[in-house]
């Protein structure tokens, strides 16, 4: 089911042409966006590798 | 008058141990605690019944109820007394409760100094991990989660408390405490993908604010573990009880931000003494709280109307601002003393800027609101990878947001402002906070463990060997202060001279 849907690809084309039009906001976004590209790289190298197992080995007791 | 707001929080954490061939979560918890109070004080070795410091049950009665009449016993929650439970120096609690390791903070003053005990906790379950790490064969290890569920139907509870006046009506404290749990979650949300309420499939809500809003299904009552109420009626004040009673929450969510911690605590402090003193506006009563409190979870949009009994509706965001204003008519007539001293301009005009920004745009708000945040990451990983929102890797990111190790923690990661430096956090793990009674049981453990046979929220009873235990009342919650006792601590040199100068009577 995941590969299914990994046919259906953002429209980065879209964005770009809106930083184009507003450079002004452009500068500190790339910024965010940049932060959040390494933060990303960070998560795909943290993250559970087996996150399937994981989620369903997640079971607790209920508490309380 | 309202009486001063002593808060404390109890967190029930999640656990896993990796590895384990058949791992079970009670001997995991107290392995994980043991480790801690062996690593933490190598001179006393932990047996179980002796070496720590233990809690003393004598006065625990969970199963009295606040709008009174003789509790059923059936309905009165269990105590296990074999398990680890142990008093830190710094006057927290650190226990096995269920099948979870828990840590309930000292009392303390006001919210910022609750934000520092609730960091040095998790600071104390970091190492907990660490020590365990040591005594578990090669390839295991224990792993602590600050979240409330699992994603299958089982939640576990962080649960807030805040000091009252006996005098004031519950039917009060249920309407005001309702109006605010079930809209103050659009700012203390900690988030959650899919729902797990009865009845429905894990897809039928995507995302939510809060983890707990599934687990709600009664308006008011006693029940922690099953049929939980937005407003729990626990009548057990761990103080003078003519004085005094103690508004246990149990609605809300454990929140990896500081600034969330400190908004749950701060704002709810100043709703409950405004109800205390019948400052509050109007009276806002939901036709269905339990359903406005799943919706408002639900709603990202924050707009959603809630129906009132009166047929009007309003919106969470709605509700909050009136709450706001409220408090700050309250606390300009009145003053702060009730409400924390001077972190409370703090509370509210934080209040203030995030529900402006909640209003204009919640994205702002991603370095300092849990739901947000991990939504942020969510999304972006998302998109990176062209997930859909059913996709393990973003369940596992989900409960990985809340993981405790800082190597492995995504909250950790996202960029979530603090209000207390690490210094601060570190110096709380052992030592008390100064300005309430956690003061005097910190103290008592850091100078005369030995001495101290046993402890709990309002006594400390002593064993000197003159063949009697001696029990030190501490019924009031803002006194054995530094300002009452530090001097005391700083004269005595043994626990028989603390005894002598305190006058206490043989327990």
């Amino acid at each position: 089911m995941a590969e299914r849907e990994q046919i259906r690809k953002p429209a980065p084309a879209s964005r770009e042409r809106a930083v184009e039009d507003a450079p002004a906001v452009s500068e500190r976004s790339s910024e965010i966006d940049d932060q959040l590209d390494d933060l990303l790289d960070e998560i795909d190298e943290v993250l559970e590798s087996n996150a399937e197992d994981f989620v369903k080995s997640y079971i607790q007791k209920g508490g309380e | 008058m309202a009486v001063p707001k002593t808060v404390g929080l109890e967190t029930e954490y999640g656990i896993v141990h990796r590895g384990a061939s058949e791992p079970n979560p009670i001997s995991a918890s107290s392995l994980l605690i043991n480790a801690y109070l062996i690593a933490a004080q190598p001179s006393s070795p932990v047996t179980p019944g002796r070496g720590a410091v233990n809690w003393d049950f004598t006065e625990e009665r969970p199963g009295h109820d606040a709008r009174g009449g003789a509790p059923a016993d059936a309905l009165a929650p269990e105590i296990e007394t074999h398990l680890v439970n142990a008093v830190l120096t710094n006057g927290a609690r650190y226990y096995v409760d269920h099948a979870h390791p828990e840590l309930s903070t000292p009392e303390c003053a006001d919210a910022r100094s609750l934000v520092v005990y609730d960091r040095a906790a998790e600071l104390i379950a970091v190492r907990s991990m660490s020590a365990a790490r040591l005594l578990l064969p090669e390839g295991e290890e224990i792993v602590v989660y600050k979240n409330n569920s699992d994603g299958k139907g089982n939640s576990y509870g962080c649960h807030e408390n805040y000091l009252m006046s006996r005098a004031v009506p519950f039917s009060r404290i249920v309407a005001n405490a309702t109006a605010h749990f079930v809209t103050r979650q659009i700012f203390c949300g900690a988030g959650k993908i899919g729902t797990e309420a009865a009845g429905m499939r894990v897809d039928d809500a995507g995302y939510q604010l809060s983890q707990r809003a599934d687990f709600i299904e009664e308006e008011v009552g006693l029940e922690t573990t099953l049929k939980r109420p937005i407003v729990n009626t626990r009548d057990e004040p761990h103080a003078d009880a003519a004085k005094y009673r103690r508004l246990h929450v149990i609605v809300g969510d454990a929140n990896m931000s500081q600034v969330a911690t400190f908004l749950k605590v701060g704002t709810t402090a100043v709703v409950m003494a405004l109800t205390e003193d019948a400052a509050a506006g109007r009276e806002l009563r939901f036709a269905s709280p339990v359903a406005a409190l799943r919706q408002v979870s639900r709603d990202l949009s924050l707009r959603a109307p809630l129906e009132l009994e009166d047929g009007s509706t309003i919106t969470a965001l709605e509700v909050q601002w009136e709450l706001l204003a409220a408090a700050r008519a309250y606390v300009d007539a009145r003053g702060s003393d009730a409400v924390g001293g001077e972190a409370t301009q703090t509370v509210l005009s934080r209040w203030e800027t995030v529900l402006e920004n909640l209003q204009q745009d919640p994205s702002k708000l991603a370095g300092q609101i849990d739901w947000i945040a991990k939504l942020r990451l969510l999304e972006a990983f998302r998109e990176r990878h062209s997930l859909a929102w059913s996709d393990a890797r973003l369940r596992a990111l989900d409960i990985q947001y809340h993981d405790l190790r800082p190597d492995k923690s995504l909250a950790a990661r996202a960029g979530l402002e603090t209000l207390v430096d690490e210094a601060e956090a570190l110096r709380a793990v052992s030592e008390p906070p100064h300005d309430t009674r956690a003061f005097f049981r910190g103290r008592c453990l850091q100078k005369f463990a030995a001495e101290v046979a046993a402890a709990n929220w309002d006594s400390i009873v002593f064993d000197v060997g003159e063949g009697s235990l001696r029990r030190v009342s501490m019924a009031e919650p803002n006194r054995g202060t530094v300002d009452h006792v530090g001097a005391m601590f700083e004269d005595c040199d043994s626990a028989v001279e603390l005894l002598r100068r305190l006058g206490s009577a043989d327990a």
